[in-house]
């Protein structure tokens, strides 16, 4: 084989290597986030209600208008080309069946994610990437202080409590979106609109979104932090683990949403 | 070797066969170091010498290839996780570039190891840390964010964090590096302060000689990985060793050339 070909076989391998090791290193994150959230108290070094509180401002609150103004367009283009596409068939008073579906299944928890992949995925690649290179990690470590108790668990914890919170609210923008374009179109009014809703959705179609959402923290948070923290080569590494970060939690959130869809309608 | 007026007989730090690699290149050859208590040892070299590397194995940072790092009478590798965190409460490290949170303030970066390892309420806590802000001279300036001191500034409100604890030792990584020589020389005085005012036993890297001379009780002169002397000051200043004459002097040194390497360099991977 000539040695280019070679060259190609061996960068694929490591390649290859190297990406079963960062995600072996995001579980073994993962295990030891839990670990400390646990176990935390009795070894006297706690996660701080306080840094969980601050990152959850950071990741849900301040993604509340972003979330809100995507989740609502949305919702307003699923119920335009949802009655474009009823017409055909007569059947555009079906649509809020439709679109209360698509929406709490898959629309809600699917933008949510991506919107927080993209604000705070990346923020935290950006924050642990710096802090490795600025020896901040390091310090963490003389000083007794676990990194991962005090950065990771944290961010983990307000993730899991804001995602599923954020899911719920683009739920209502969505639909309120959708409703609005709806009762203009077909003349219904609102009332009736979300009493069609409520009648079309039932528990399991909530947590299966719900479900999706905590899924989808679990990998925004472990995707960034990884990033982060195997930053190498200066601002020019940092910025490159962030773009990685944003693009690797949002290919995951896409392919994990696919793969939930897939087992869990069958 | 001349005995130095400062340390007692105890030793602190015991380095000994200590041997590292970087993936298949070595980069400490099997080095042994004893600092005793009380002293300010100084470990010195260029570029490339493996300074940073001892550095980061007596922090507990790396673990070597073989060889064993005792330190307050304690293998730090064989540690458990819990005895490892108790015993570095009793080090503090003030890092090359001050490796401060940039997210809090001052005061919070030298307030943190206190929060994080003791439960004493938090007006003690806050009077411990501006005592530390005092020593260094840095009081006044604990609501200020890193971004917005100077690099001595910086390098001071480490050295506080680090000692917050009072610990029995302290590591400093070139404490002078970068610093005009009137703020270079006030950080000198401050770590000569901290062994006289408080005992602690201190390590200093740099590669500044003029630093290493005014602060050190003994130097260690590392050079590819090789520990080449462990004396007094005045000792290594009068050593007819070339290989240290030359760093001393700062005389490049000739670089040996194998021609069958040289040659491997050039047509590697083509």
């Amino acid at each position: 084989m000539p040695a280019r070909h070679l060259r190609i076989v061996e960068k694929t391998g490591r390649a290859t290597i190297a990406g079963i090791a960062e995600i072996g290193y995001g579980a073994f994150l993962l295990g030891e986030s839990l670990f400390w959230l646990v176990m935390g108290k009795s070894r006297r070094q706690p996660v701080r209600f306080g840094a969980v509180v601050a990152e959850a401002m950071e990741f849900g609150v301040r993604a509340i208008p972003i979330v809100a103004i995507l989740s609502g367009t949305v919702g307003a283009m699923l119920a335009i080309q949802g009655i474009h596409t009823l017409k055909t068939f007569g059947a555009e008073s079906r649509v809020t069946f439709g679109v209360a579906l698509s929406v709490v299944r898959e629309f809600a928890p699917l933008i949510t994610g991506i919107v927080v992949a993209g604000r705070s995925g990346s923020a935290l690649a950006a924050r642990l990437g710096t802090m490795r290179i600025n020896q901040e990690i390091d310090a963490l470590h003389v000083m007794g202080i676990d990194p991962v108790r005090f950065l990771v668990a944290p961010a983990l914890l307000a993730m899991l409590a804001v995602l599923p919170l954020l899911t719920l609210l683009a739920d209502f923008v969505a639909l309120t979106g959708a409703g609005m374009y709806i009762c203009m179109d077909l003349g219904m009014d609102f009332p009736a609109y979300w009493e069609r809703v409520i009648e079309s959705l039932k528990v399991d179609d909530l947590g299966h979104g719900l479900g999706k959402s905590v899924i989808f923290a679990v990998l925004v948070t472990l995707v960034g932090v990884v990033n982060g923290s195997l930053v190498q080569g200066g601002a020019e590494g940092v910025g490159k683990a962030t773009t990685r970060s944003v693009v690797h939690a949002i290919s995951a959130i896409v392919v994990t949403d696919m793969l939930f869809a897939f087992v869990l309608t069958r | 070797m001349s005995a130095t007026p400062n340390r007692t007989p105890n030793k602190v730090i015991e380095v000994k066969d200590l041997v590292t690699h970087y993936g298949t290149r070595q980069i400490l050859k099997g080095i042994s170091l004893d600092i005793y208590e009380g002293e300010i040892m100084v470990i010195m070299g260029g570029s490339g010498s493996g300074k940073s590397t001892l550095l980061n194995h007596l922090l507990g940072l790396l673990k070597p290839s073989s060889g064993t790092v005792s330190i307050l009478g304690q293998d730090i590798n064989k540690l458990s996780a819990v005895e490892m965190t108790k015993l570095r409460t009793r080090m503090g490290v003030a890092f090359q570039g001050g490796a401060l949170f940039s997210s809090m303030t001052v005061g919070e970066n030298i307030l943190l190891p206190l929060r994080e390892h003791t439960e004493l309420d938090h007006s003690t806590m806050a009077i411990m840390a501006r005592l530390k802000m005092e020593v260094v001279k840095l009081a006044d300036f604990e609501n200020l964010m890193p971004s917005e001191l100077s690099g001595g500034m910086i390098k001071r409100a480490a050295l506080a964090r680090a000692i917050v604890m009072d610990p029995r030792l302290l590591f400093c990584d070139e404490p002078s590096a970068g610093l005009d020589p009137v703020v270079s020389a006030a950080i000198d005085e401050l770590i000569i302060t901290l062994r006289d005012a408080m005992g602690m036993t201190i390590v200093v890297v740099t590669h500044e000689l003029e630093s290493a001379f005014r602060i050190a009780d003994r130097i260690c002169v590392l050079d590819r990985g090789d520990i080449l002397m462990v004396d007094t000051v005045e000792a290594v200043r009068s050593t007819s060793n070339e290989r240290i004459q030359n760093l001393l002097n700062r005389r490049l040194e000739e670089a040996t050339l194998d021609p069958d390497d040289y040659m491997r360099r050039l047509t590697i991977g083509i």
